[in-house]
């Protein structure tokens, strides 16, 4: 058995030279400090990514596309087709996980200084993994064609509408015409299993062949210690980070099967909004901040405020490596601090009384 | 020593041949991502204007209650206040799109997305909404409440 897998490996060594990858993933190690546990995040949130790639494909099998066919179809999911019910689950459970794994890993780069020099396009492929997974969150959110789905994707697309110039087009462009339709669900569709997937598939595979290449970021303080302690992280880091996946998945199992995600009503175009309507969690600190901003405000309407501060702050996160000097040339930086907290601060004080409102 | 002689430049020739291919780029570029975008552009449905709809019988509506219904494309919420007068407004939140609903217990005009709140001419009064609904003109003939846009 051994002689035959040996036999492979030569195989595949002789042609495209493996053993020096093998070498180089050997004599990779992971610093080890008081700090280290939040490495394990990035790998939380790529194994969530990949629940997520494989409970998609299997809600595919079922799933129909179409005003009069997409609640239908999940619904045949989660009665008729054996263990739908903790396909459907588990793909609700994790894409929310999987957002909030990912905000953890990214607050913990941004306090930890890790984006700065080198490491900058492996920040900001991240932010744009982030953001696209906003972008799954949202478009998946309409596919059950459910009634919270229809206005929540209504007044999403509605505040993109309200950016400047190009935003009536891309409305238009979101919704495929004026109003949210069946048209809207096409194109969510799409959107969601296709160009977001691919998008993603190429972030995803730049930013982990960087953190490959450049090994993991130290934070500042620890640095100046000078005894430093490593790990291996094959096989060390790598057995470490499978049994906090295998905790994740029994976590998602838990909650898919003691709390399974609800369908809901139909979406009906000529309801009214029903009361207690509210986006999901991780777009709830926007959307409390929407309500508070008064419709006219100075010259300015008051979702184009709101549009525009949360675009501007959206862009200084993303390029704060490039803001950020005095990280790069190795000084502590207390004013991204600050900002770090007021942000954390703010989300979490604005999604509570989000959702006690 | 051999020196290789100096071609004169063509400069003219040369400017030719960029503008050749800096045209054929761009026509190129144009012709490929001009049908995309095009497509992109979800075509105009051609809609059924709509200037007046039955909205049902008065008899059948209680004071103080209100209903949505259809105009064309578009809802419109149905009102008939305390006083017995009816009024029709177009239910879109003039905030960012939901669908609002007469709540009786404030006798407003509410929006659950964000809170928003009109009263019964329609005017926003409280919450996010820039602008008042825009209203429609209601006719009673009979027991039967017609609805039409305002001119």
């Amino acid at each position: 058995m051994k002689t035959h897998l040996q036999r492979i490996y030569s195989w595949i060594d002789e042609r495209v030279e493996l053993q020096g990858l093998v070498e180089y993933m050997g004599k990779k190690y992971v610093p080890v400090h008081r700090h280290s546990i939040w490495y394990y995040f990035g790998g939380v949130s790529l194994f969530l990514f990949i629940i997520q790639v494989v409970t998609g494909i299997l809600l595919l099998l079922y799933y129909k596309s179409g005003e009069e066919l997409a609640f239908e179809s999940i619904n045949f999911i989660m009665s008729k087709v054996q263990f739908g019910w903790l396909i459907r689950s588990i793909h609700s459970w994790t894409a929310n996980l999987f957002i909030l794994s990912a905000m953890i890993h990214m607050f913990s780069v941004y306090f930890e200084k890790a984006y700065r020099k080198p490491r900058e396009i492996t920040w900001v492929t991240g932010i744009f993994m982030f953001f696209l997974a906003l972008g799954f969150g949202f478009s998946g959110y309409l596919l059950p064609w459910n009634e919270l789905a229809f206005f929540a994707t209504k007044v999403g697309t509605d505040i993109a509408g309200v950016v400047p110039i190009i935003g009536k087009p891309l409305m238009i462009f979101l919704r495929g015409g004026e109003e949210v339709t069946g048209a809207t669900l096409s194109r969510f569709f799409g959107f969601h299993v296709a160009v977001l997937p691919g998008l993603f598939t190429v972030f995803l595979s730049i930013h982990l062949l960087l953190v490959q290449r450049q090994g993991m970021s130290e934070p500042l303080d620890i640095k100046k210690e000078t005894e430093q302690k490593t790990m291996p992280f094959f096989p060390n880091f790598i057995l470490r980070d499978l049994t906090l996946w295998l905790l994740v998945l029994n976590l998602l199992a838990i909650l898919a099967v003691f709390f399974p995600w609800e369908l809901g009503k139909k979406a009906e175009a000529f309801a009214s909004a029903p009361a207690g309507i509210k986006p999901e969690w991780y777009f709830l600190y926007m959307f409390q901040t929407l309500k508070y901003i008064p419709g006219k405000l100075w010259f300015l309407d008051g979702e184009i405020l709101g549009v525009l501060l949360f675009g501007i702050a959206g862009l200084l996160w993303t390029i704060v490596p490039f803001w950020d000097r005095k990280s790069s040339r190795g000084e502590q930086n207390r004013f991204v601090n600050y900002i770090g907290l007021f942000a954390v601060i703010y989300i979490i004080i604005f999604t509570i009384i989000g959702w006690l409102a | 020593m051999n020196q290789i002689p100096e071609i004169p430049e063509n400069k003219s020739k040369r400017d030719f041949l960029q503008w050749v291919l800096a045209g054929g780029v761009t026509a190129f570029l144009g012709a490929v991502f001009y049908p995309i975008f095009a497509y992109l552009n979800p075509p105009k449905q051609a809609e059924v204007e709509v200037s007046s709809v039955k909205a049902g019988k008065l008899s059948e509506m209680e004071k103080e209650s209100g209903k949505i219904i259809k105009f064309g494309t578009k809802p419109v919420i149905l009102i008939r206040t305390a006083n017995d007068e009816v009024r029709a407004f177009s239910a879109t939140c003039t905030h960012l799109d939901c669908t609002v609903q007469f709540r009786k217990d404030f006798g407003m005009i509410w929006c659950a997305c964000h809170n928003g709140k009109y009263d019964l001419n329609g005017r926003n009064i409280s919450g996010p909404p820039p602008r008042p609904l825009d209203e429609f003109r209601v006719v009673i003939q009979g027991d039967e409440i017609l609805i039409s846009k305002k001119t």
